[in-house]
């Protein structure tokens, strides 16, 4: 039964991961750009919510509009002021820039609110569960984030396929040029694109700084387990993502039921196994010529 | 009769001034333990370091495309490679440098079979996982000392003078051995190779390069150079811990080095590393606020000026201080000039067409 309770507890972590996860597919899918600051900028949104949940005297489950929308405007800014002149067919431009992007983030959040663990506090909710038996018990806080997640999975699949922005989305992610030519404005489009994948991971960083204290060195972890989710379920795939993630947070809980130090270590294995028996994934979309 | 003279030559009017000047410069490296204070071997140890790593990492990323994020795994595993031979094998700690060397070329080729699978952003973190992976697989490895690492003790017994004379001629070992590494590679068949690879690696695979095997060959050696490096940094440092061997700031440093000096260079690195070296010294009281200048530096010349320092002032004045290229010249003293447009500035230096040739 503590086993069964371990797959519970991975499943409802996974839905975080894939939330992490989620931003950086959609980024790489639209304009091939694989941003290795995209922990980095999660942590950005956990310590801007600190900051407005204080003053504000707010719960910070209400704080996420305002982050969410603060941490997008950003992305949008970062895009067109920046990472687009760094796209181009060669993926080093923007492999470094934002690798620097990462490194400065870091440190930029070490020197303002040093190396101290900080916490959002969102009340009891985080604390209660459903229990089900002796052994198998919900918390109400994971809960809610692995429904968040599908939900926004659900609204950006949604967005995706059925709305006009979507389709020039999964235009220019099939052939740039084409689309281009099609009258799609390639700089608006990857702004955009940036803005939604910041907005996503913005969550995902809020939901993180309520589920467990955080300092600014933990975000390249989050890029880690975001980019295994990714990989694990198979580039291009939402729902192959959010299984992908799932099998990341069985893996490690499993792991550190082990032995409370093989928790990542499991993840990480679990990953380089998948990399080793299926590389493309285990949901990759078709891949076309 | 004829006015024109073919001339394939490599050398550059820099190179010929700066063979010398490299000579003497090298000199007062060499010598430094016999004037300098122990600060300052301190001091030279890390700069030299750092230029060894970042030839490594421009190495593989520069000449053979390889964006690693991940060689902190090589940095700790010669750090822990020379810990583990000195403190438990009971080898003398400096002959145990280059067998650190080795270890880590040696988890080079596991490393490679995995990430080698994947491509540019994904290979990066691919390579940052794996990085991880040794540090998780330390932490939990107790006979390696576990989270909280060791101190390499039999170094200590060596008289402290000597100690430190000596750490500093390894440091200077793998800097100028790094160069020359590059250099030599540079200068040989594979070394064409790799150019041209760097260059179109569909071309390259085209004519017959074996890309696959020329990689790996790169990512191999770097893997040893970072290795043996990683030795020489925990020499001087003389304890060993797993957050900071196997830290992701090994990799900043050698990216942002590399990044600012010049990508595809071998002087770039170089300057690079007098420029971050130079940075942290001057902003040492603040932090790690150099890091948050250097990052930004490095990121914005990634995207506007992707040549790197060293490109911007090539481009002005043909510098290349190892000429790794060969270079027609026409060999014209009728033709001045003048009438031949400049096509390729950076192939030919003004005033070389007029210059006396001995060989010619």
């Amino acid at each position: 039964m503590a086993w069964l309770n371990d797959v519970i507890q991975g499943i409802l972590l996974g839905g975080l991961y894939a939330l992490f996860a989620a931003g950086l597919s959609l980024i790489f899918g639209v304009m091939r750009l694989v941003n290795l600051a995209h922990g980095d900028l999660s942590l950005l949104a956990a310590y801007a919510a600190l900051l407005i949940v204080g003053p504000l005297d707010i719960n910070p489950f209400l704080s996420i509009f305002l982050v969410v929308l603060l941490v997008a405007v950003f992305g949008y800014i970062l895009q067109r002021g920046f990472l687009n002149f760094a796209l181009e067919d060669d993926p080093m431009p923007t492999i470094l820039a934002t690798f620097g992007l990462s490194i400065v983030i870091q440190n930029l959040l070490l020197e303002v609110f040093s190396a101290n663990s900080k916490g959002l506090d969102a009340g009891t909710i985080e604390t209660q569960a459903l229990k089900i038996t002796d052994q198998i018990s919900i918390g109400w806080f994971p809960l809610i984030t692995l429904v968040t997640s599908v939900v926004v999975l659900f609204a950006l699949q949604l967005y995706l396929n059925r709305t006009r922005m979507g389709r020039a989305f999964r235009a220019t992610s099939d052939n740039q040029e084409a689309a281009q030519l099609m009258g799609i404005d390639n700089r608006h489009l990857y702004g955009l694109a940036m803005a939604i994948a910041l907005g996503i991971v913005a969550i995902a960083g809020v939901f993180l700084g309520i589920r467990t204290t955080f300092n600014p060195s933990v975000g390249p972890a989050r890029l880690i387990f975001a980019y295994e989710a990714v990989i694990i379920g198979g580039l291009g795939s939402v729902w192959g993502t959010l299984v992908g993630g799932m099998l990341l947070g069985v893996a490690q809980t499993i792991g550190a039921h082990l032995d409370p130090g093989w928790g990542v270590l499991a993840g990480h294995l679990l990953f380089l196994a998948v990399l080793v028996l299926r590389p493309r994934g285990l949901f990759a979309k078709q891949v076309q010529a | 009769m004829s006015g024109r003279q073919l001339r394939v030559e490599r050398q550059t009017r820099a190179s010929r001034v700066g063979v010398p000047a490299a000579i003497i410069i090298l000199a007062i490296a060499v010598s430094l333990p016999l004037w300098g204070s122990s600060n300052l071997m301190k001091t030279g140890v890390t700069f030299l370091t750092l230029v060894a790593l970042a030839q490594m990492w421009n190495l593989l990323a520069g000449y053979a495309g390889l964006l690693s994020v991940g060689q902190q795994a090589f940095v700790g595993i010669g750090a822990y490679g020379v810990w583990a031979l000195a403190e438990k094998g009971g080898v003398h700690p400096f002959v145990a440098v280059p067998i650190a060397g080795l270890i880590a070329a040696a988890f080079a080729l596991p490393t490679a079979g995995l990430t080698f699978r994947l491509r540019g952003g994904y290979f990066a973190v691919g390579t940052w996982v794996v990085a991880e992976v040794f540090r998780l697989l330390v932490i939990n490895i107790a006979w390696l000392g576990g989270g909280s690492g060791g101190s390499i003790t039999s170094v200590g017994r060596i008289a402290r003078d000597t100690r430190e004379a000596a750490v500093y001629w390894l440091a200077l070992g793998v800097a100028v051995g790094a160069v020359v590494l590059v250099y030599l590679i540079l200068r040989s068949k594979g070394g064409l190779a790799l150019a041209s690879i760097r260059d179109d690696q569909t071309a390259a695979a085209g004519l017959g390069v074996n890309t696959v095997r020329s990689k790996l060959w790169v990512y191999v050696l770097s893997a040893f150079g970072c290795g043996t490096t990683g030795a020489v940094i925990y020499l001087n440092l003389l304890t060993v811990q797993p957050e900071g061997a196997f830290s992701l700031n090994w990799s900043a440093l050698m990216i942002f080095t590399v990044v600012i000096g010049g990508v595809g260079t071998i002087e770039g690195p170089i300057l690079g590393a007098l420029i971050f070296f130079g940075l942290q010294q001057v902003l040492s009281d603040y932090g790690s606020w150099y890091l948050v200048l250097i990052g930004t530096i490095a990121a914005t010349s990634a995207v506007f000026a992707k040549q790197g320092l060293w490109g911007i002032l090539n481009r002005r004045w043909t510098l290349e201080l190892f000429p790794v290229r060969r270079r027609v010249d026409l060999d014209s003293d009728a033709d001045p000039p003048a009438t031949e447009p400049d096509a390729q500035p950076t192939d030919r230096p003004k005033g070389s067409a007029s210059a006396p040739s001995e060989d010619g």
